[in-house]
């Protein structure tokens, strides 16, 4: 699935909320599967739990699903952080596309996928996630309102509105996509905290 | 006379002597520890029980889920009582639920619970439960797991023959337990006899919805009417009832409805019957019963106030009802899952009493009667008894059936739980239970086809069994492995109420089915909303109306002012969630009706009438999300007459009005 596929695939997931379209209950399925595949034989997180038909993924399902997110999948797992956006949450998640992890200077995402750089890597993938509601709306609001979102890291992330885009950290919001836990918002930009 | 009670009182000293040799210091008690038992209940954590147990909650009204083997409680589904936990009962919605012809009655007495059968094996659709106490039968689904409707029983008293059904669940029945006047009107208790009457309901099941309806009532003998069970296989069409009081006493009846041996099964040829109504048989009387029903996507219930019922004296259709004699005030009338032995357990006999439905149809045939009580036939003894079953116990109750032509039977006074073999009536092996068993249950044991591993004996008393609690302790479930030959008790586990029959059913008939959550395009309740941008607050006069939401992590609106003391408000509340197992609660300070528990996509309404000024918050009450304890909100209160202009907000903004971003 490609990102300028995003807009069709959101509606289709809309969908599915009423009218169990057959496409979306693949993108379900195919999450599902992917994820206890993962976790045979062992105790699993949260993240295994299966998908149910007829209702919206959940974060990691909904990125799982689509090819765009695949570098932002393989860093998730790698940093051992899925349990934390399948979770009642809420969350919101700013869901930085391949391109994003393409636009590091080389060899950065090959450095943090090294086990010895898991906290690093976990601490710049929960930079990306909000445990709070944060729909379009609400970030447009949050921006009139000149109030920054604080962030999984600890980290404050700044909000702007201008000329109708909504922007994080300085980075356009593309998309919208509302998952059974949240939101998630797709980036181009990797949130890389200061430090 | 003298000499029966003789060889009782020896048969007491030798089932005391057993019981103390069995105590619970003793080791024979001890098999969970003493052996593998413990493996066998041994549910790993993340792994499911292979069976559900639906567990009477006896005179708390409801129904227990309990998973099997391991005995955990999953859930208590309200249904004849009040639920605070989950507002049932308290709610706007769910009040009718508990409606009747005498008002809104707030507790039950819930005692055997039968799942639905589809050619004669449970199938999971539904499980009906009855009242005892203001007779009434409810049905629940086994998607939901929720009460879906309530239909109570006119002209009976002590709803207790009930409500075991049919195997393809064509009826429920609802057999009465006290004889009364039918219909009911002022006249001497002294003049009983002859005068009072005793009602069996059957309840036609609409098979694609469930839904109830009271086909026709007989209006049998003033006897009383204890257990019943339908015929299966061969005795299909036909249904089996208990009797005891055939004496019709009303007064002292622990004396005085024991002088007679024998009293009766009733057999009833219920096929016959309902052919006789299908052709215009049968007469209607004036009756008034409450007919509650729930619906799902009104997220709602609603009562019918009903004014008839169609009544058909046994005179009217020959040939159809029976009496089977039977040892001494019969209590359980089970029938193996051939459908050819129909098993009355007299609870103050010495014996069993097994008769034989193929018998029953040559004795019929033949015209083997010994007289008639009130013009029904009575049929000899000896031409429809199959066997007795000699001295197995003291104080037989109730059995259920294996695969292998075995019964089982419960003993109240000596306390076991007896196997034995129905064709030899032959003993095969006793095990004393922890303390004076009522029913058990085998899963499917009531059926064509019993899913025979596991038992679970349901006791009344359990004494020294469990850590005390004052004076009340709990009252217990056993569980035995019953696949070989001797029983082996596996586990004790305590249970809600008084567990006072139970039915089983392999999981995977249910788990696949189950709702996980309403959904919002379905919602037709006349309050709900959809999104935010719907919710908003309406005066009508000194009616508040809240249309709210509810979502991870916020109500909306959340700020509301306007409200005055006077006012009636309600708290129309919608969960917007459309995730499995997310739901909300909501409590609002001083409100006398109810919480709520909010299960995804439902709108539930509790009312508030605020006595005092101030500002007045509300929060969830279950733990929904990270951000639970931020999801909360104000009412601001003034004084009545006050010009407080109504106004609600979230976020500083009217809900809906903020669609410009």
């Amino acid at each position: 699935m490609k990102a300028k596929h995003l807009i069709l695939s959101a509606v289709l997931i809309t969908a599915l909320v009423s009218c169990n379209n057959e496409a979306t209950e693949e993108v379900a399925n195919e999450a599902a599967t992917e994820t206890t595949a993962e976790s045979t034989n062992e105790d699993h997180g949260q993240a295994g739990v299966a998908a149910v038909e007829g209702e919206d993924p959940n974060a990691l399902q909904l990125a799982m699903s689509m090819d765009d997110f695949s570098t932002l999948v393989v860093a998730v797992k790698a940093a051992g952080v899925q349990d934390a956006l399948v979770n009642a949450g809420p969350l919101t998640v700013f869901a930085p596309l391949n391109t994003a992890f393409d636009k590091l200077p080389e060899g950065t995402v090959e450095t943090l996928l090294k086990p010895e750089s898991k906290a690093d890597l976990s601490f710049i993938l929960v930079n990306h996630v909000a445990p709070a509601n944060y729909p379009m709306k609400q970030l447009k609001k949050e921006a009139k309102k000149g109030r920054k979102l604080y962030m999984a890291s600890g980290k404050y992330l700044e909000v702007e509105y201008k000329d109708g885009k909504v922007f994080v950290g300085g980075t356009e919001v593309l998309q919208s996509v509302k998952v059974s836990n949240g939101w998630v918002h797709v980036i181009d930009d990797v949130l890389v905290p200061a430090e | 006379m003298k000499k029966s009670i003789i060889s009782m009182f020896a048969i007491a000293v030798t089932t005391s002597l057993m019981v103390s040799c069995g105590g619970p210091k003793s080791k024979s008690d001890r098999g969970a520890i003493a052996g593998n038992a413990a493996e066998k209940v041994y549910v790993a954590p993340g792994e499911h029980d292979s069976h559900y147990a639906f567990i009477s909650g006896g005179f708390s009204g409801q129904l227990a889920v309990y998973g099997l083997p391991s005995g955990r409680l999953f859930r208590v589904i309200p249904v004849f009582s009040q639920d605070p936990e989950k507002g049932y009962g308290y709610s706007e919605e769910t009040k009718p639920m508990l409606m009747t012809s005498h008002g809104l009655i707030p507790w039950g007495d819930s005692h055997h619970p039968d799942i639905s059968q589809t050619e004669g094996s449970v199938d999971g659709r539904w499980v009906f439960i009855n009242e005892n106490n203001t007779p009434r039968i409810a049905r629940i689904s086994l998607k939901t797991f929720e009460t879906e409707e309530i239909i109570e029983i006119p002209n009976s008293a002590g709803n207790h023959s009930s409500s075991f059904v049919t195997e393809n669940t064509e009826y429920v029945v609802a057999g009465t337990r006290f004889a009364v006047p039918f219909p009911q009107r002022d006249m001497p208790i002294s003049e009983m006899k002859g005068n009072f009457k005793g009602a069996l309901t059957f309840i036609k099941v609409d098979q694609e919805h469930g839904h109830m309806d009271i086909a026709f009532q007989l209006r049998m003998p003033g006897f009383n009417y204890d257990l019943s069970h339908p015929g299966r296989g061969k005795s299909h069409g036909w249904f089996f009832f208990s009797t005891y009081n055939t004496e019709e006493s009303n007064t002292l009846m622990e004396v005085n409805a024991s002088q007679n041996d024998k009293d009766f099964i009733a057999a009833i040829n219920w096929k016959k019957i309902e052919e006789y109504v299908a052709n215009g048989g049968g007469t209607k009387i004036p009756a008034k019963y409450a007919h509650n029903t729930w619906n799902d996507d009104e997220h709602t219930a609603k009562t019918v106030m009903e004014d008839e019922v169609l009544v058909i004296e046994p005179s009217e259709v020959p040939g159809a009802i029976f009496f089977l004699p039977t040892a001494k005030s019969p209590h359980g009338c089970d029938i193996d899952p051939t459908g050819e032995y129909i098993i009355g357990n007299g609870k103050l006999a010495a014996q069993m009493t097994i008769h034989s439905f193929t018998k029953m149809l040559k004795a019929i045939e033949d015209k083997a009667f010994d007289g008639d009580a009130y013009g029904i036939p009575i049929i000899k003894f000896d031409a429809v008894n199959y066997g007795t079953l000699d001295q197995p116990g003291l104080g037989p109750l109730h059995t259920e059936f294996d695969t292998r032509g075995n019964g089982y039977t419960t003993f109240f006074i000596s306390s076991e739980v007896v196997k034995w073999n129905i064709k030899d009536l032959k003993i095969i092996d006793r095990h004393p239970v922890y303390y004076s068993v009522g029913h058990l249950m085998i899963p499917g044991g009531n059926s064509r086809t019993p899913d025979d591993k596991y038992l679970v004996a349901m006791n009344k008393i359990t004494k020294d069994r469990y850590l005390p609690t004052g004076p009340e302790v709990c009252q217990s479930a056993q569980l035995f492995d019953i696949s070989g030959e001797k029983m082996e008790l596996l586990l004790d586990f305590p249970t809600i109420g008084e567990p006072h029959y139970a039915a089983g059913i392999a999981a995977e008939k249910i788990e696949g089915n189950t709702t996980k959550i309403f959904k919002l395009d379905e919602n037709t309740h006349p309050y709900r909303v959809t999104n935010e941008a719907e919710t908003k607050v309406v005066r009508e006069g000194n009616n508040v109306h809240i249309y709210m939401s509810m979502i991870r992590s916020h109500f909306s609106p959340d700020n509301i002012e306007g409200v005055k003391v006077g006012d009636k408000v309600y708290f129309h509340v919608t969960n917007l969630e459309q995730d499995y197992d997310v739901p909300h609660g909501i409590s609002m300070i001083g409100a006398n009706t109810s919480e709520l528990l909010i299960m995804p996509g439902r709108t539930t309404t509790f009312t508030w009438e605020p006595k005092a000024v101030g500002v007045w918050p509300f929060y969830c009450t279950d733990f929904c999300s990270a951000l639970h304890q931020e999801m909360q909100g104000y009412v601001r209160v003034s004084a009545k007459g006050s010009n407080t202009p109504l106004k609600y907000t979230l976020d500083g903004d009217v809900p809906g009005e903020d669609e410009e971003l």
